[in-house]
């Protein structure tokens, strides 16, 4: 297994960062730790889902997309626009519109992410007619979930549905589309965007191994291009390009969209991180055996809940369904010849298995691992159990960790050292010292 | 190693959904002490198992793991009702849950026959009124 460093797209802003818990303690991972009052995020920890960026009050947080200008240096651009786009304008009932308004500002072609998602709907749905294979199958769109599942599941990583994404099929695709109709260009001449709800996209595209590169050059975020796109669409002049959207594919956009797709009942979607990590739980002790297909969305909602969209959730879900009305359900069936089976998922949309990464044990042996075990069994005992952050670490017990693999020292638990100064103080004037702590720094 | 290493869960009756949260702790801990998956997948599966029929049969009870050099045991422990037939409980569908706990898909028949598949020995002591403790171990190869 290849073992490259993961870069997360999260950046912090040292002088927004006051220190505070808000982040520590709605990491899902536990990859923050406040240290030296500012926040740190532990790359192989972090699966880049965005709650920190949500919960921070300071807007310290910021996702690392590009920005438009950096397609200035391709001749060619292509925007693939996530479904979740659509589902962000205030009476937005024609897609036409915003297709328009993508050519308009500056982008060359669009290739919209929701037809590559029918695409996968379409062999998904042969997939799961195999006997061979690890059921229940879950969906492996969202990339902060497929990055939890290879650092937490060692067991369901074989359960992961092994095709790519609907962006990544978008731009191959997308790509291939532009080198045909276009013979004059060269494959760097193109450059492909992909307009992202949530920075897991930004770091999936940014953290590919050498030999499993993305078709996709630039990710820009939703709230970017949202302002320019708005001035850029007009309802007083009919579009000339169109949406080849259908239904399922405007559907992926929500939670419970890529499962309902597949026309099998004997489905789970759970979406928002904590729900996700409650279903992972569930599934590693095997106790939802009876279902086929789990789809995950860590963002509440779904892909409209992407901490880079500028809507509520629930509220571009409710536009969504009202697009969706008026779209035929698909472009894109998948059929078998007759008389054959399912039909296999293409090699070149076919995912590579995704690895669980181990993280390193507590000690070099065993015998190590169980003494510091042992030491963080005891440390926790004497901590408050209040859970409390202050400290900078997200919960008594990763703070105990903390203080065994030397990151921090026992006395920042503020609560054992508030006691520990009024045990000295009372000490202090049991022993008849007219005086206390407070008069001498007064004096 | 000189005092082998010891967690304890309390083990809620009354909170069924929170049932299976001792043993996702356990799960992390031994992944934190290095243990080759197989091991920490029949230890976890044994205890999830085991929590859930704590749960359904004995309203909760107490569950301690403890790492040896050659073998983490398991020691499931409550005041339940305990099992009448010991060696008919152990059939696999066999199960005595009510209805209710049924209706949300447990009481399979599956627990104990689980337990005893993912465990290198089991013993279970049981008295009808006053509890049941099962020790299960498994292997440290």
């Amino acid at each position: 297994m290849e073992i490259f460093e993961y870069n997360h797209s999260v950046s912090l802003n040292p002088d927004k960062c006051v220190g505070c818990t808000s982040c520590l303690k709605r990491c899902p991972t536990e990859a923050i730790r406040i240290r030296n009052g500012k926040a740190h995020i532990n790359a192989s920890r972090c699966i880049d889902c965005g709650e920190c960026i949500r919960m921070c009050a300071h807007k310290a947080k910021k996702a690392a997309y590009d920005h438009f200008d950096s397609l200035e240096r391709f001749k060619y651009k292509i925007a693939l626009p996530a479904p979740s786009l659509y589902g962000q304008f205030n009476n937005l009932y024609d897609l036409d519109y915003l297709i328009e308004g993508l050519y308009k500002v500056g982008f060359d072609d669009v290739f919209e992410v929701s037809c590559a998602a029918e695409t996968v709907t379409g062999y998904t749905r042969h997939y799961l007619m195999r006997g061979d294979i690890k059921k229940p199958v879950i969906s492996s769109a969202c990339p902060a979930v497929v990055r939890l599942i290879s650092l937490r599941y060692p067991e369901l990583c074989d359960h992961l549905l092994p095709i790519k994404s609907p962006m990544e099929i978008a731009a191959m695709e997308a790509r291939k589309k532009a080198l045909s109709e276009h013979p004059e260009l060269k494959k760097e001449d193109i450059g492909i965007a992909f307009i992202s709800p949530c920075p897991a996209k930004i770091s999936f595209v940014k953290n590919r191994p050498a030999d499993d590169k993305t078709e996709v050059d630039v990710v820009l975020a939703v709230s970017e291009v949202y302002f320019s796109l708005i001035s850029a669409m007009d309802a007083g002049i009919a579009p000339e390009h169109s949406s080849d959207s259908g239904m399922i594919g405007v559907s992926w956009a929500s939670s419970g969209g890529e499962s309902s797709a597949l026309f099998n009942e004997k489905y789970l979607a759970a979406d928002g991180i904590e729900n996700v990590i409650m279903v992972l739980d569930h599934l590693e002790d095997e106790s939802l055996s009876e279902l086929e297909f789990i789809e995950l969305n860590a963002c509440n909602g779904g892909c409209s809940g992407g901490v880079l969209s500028v809507e509520n959730p629930y509220i571009a879900n409710a536009r969504l369904t009202n697009i969706r009305r008026t779209l035929p359900i698909t472009n894109t069936v998948i059929r078998s010849k007759p008389g054959e089976g399912s039909v296999d998922v293409p090699a070149e949309y076919s995912m590579r298995h995704v690895d669980f990464i181990e993280a390193p044990p507590l000690g070099k042996t065993l015998g190590e691992s169980l003494e510091k075990m042992a030491k963080i069994e005891k440390l926790c005992q004497r901590l408050p159990d209040h859970d409390c952050g202050s400290c900078g670490s997200p919960t008594c017990r990763a703070f105990a960790e903390d203080v065994v693999k030397g990151e921090t020292t026992e006395d920042e638990c503020i609560v054992n050292m508030r006691s520990l100064i009024e045990e000295l103080a009372r000490n202090y004037r049991a022993d008849g010292d007219i005086t206390t702590p407070a008069d001498d720094n007064n004096g | 190693m000189s005092e082998p290493l010891k967690f304890h869960f309390d083990i809620d009756g009354e909170n069924f959904t929170s049932a299976g949260e001792a043993s996702v702790k356990v799960k992390k801990s031994l992944r934190q002490l290095g243990f080759p998956q197989d091991i920490i997948r029949r230890v976890a599966i044994a205890m999830y198992e085991g929590e859930i029929n704590m749960v359904i049969h004995a309203s909760g009870g107490y569950a301690e793991v403890t790492v040896y050099s050659d073998r983490i045991e398991i020691v499931l422990c409550d005041r339940g009702p305990g099992i009448k037939d010991v060696d008919l409980a152990m059939q696999a569908g066999y199960s005595t849950a009510p209805e209710r706990i049924r209706a949300l898909g447990f009481g399979a028949g599956m627990g104990l026959p689980n337990m005893k598949a993912n465990s290198d020995t089991m013993v279970i002591e049981t008295e009808i009124g006053v509890g049941t403790t099962i020790t299960m171990t498994v292997n440290i190869a």
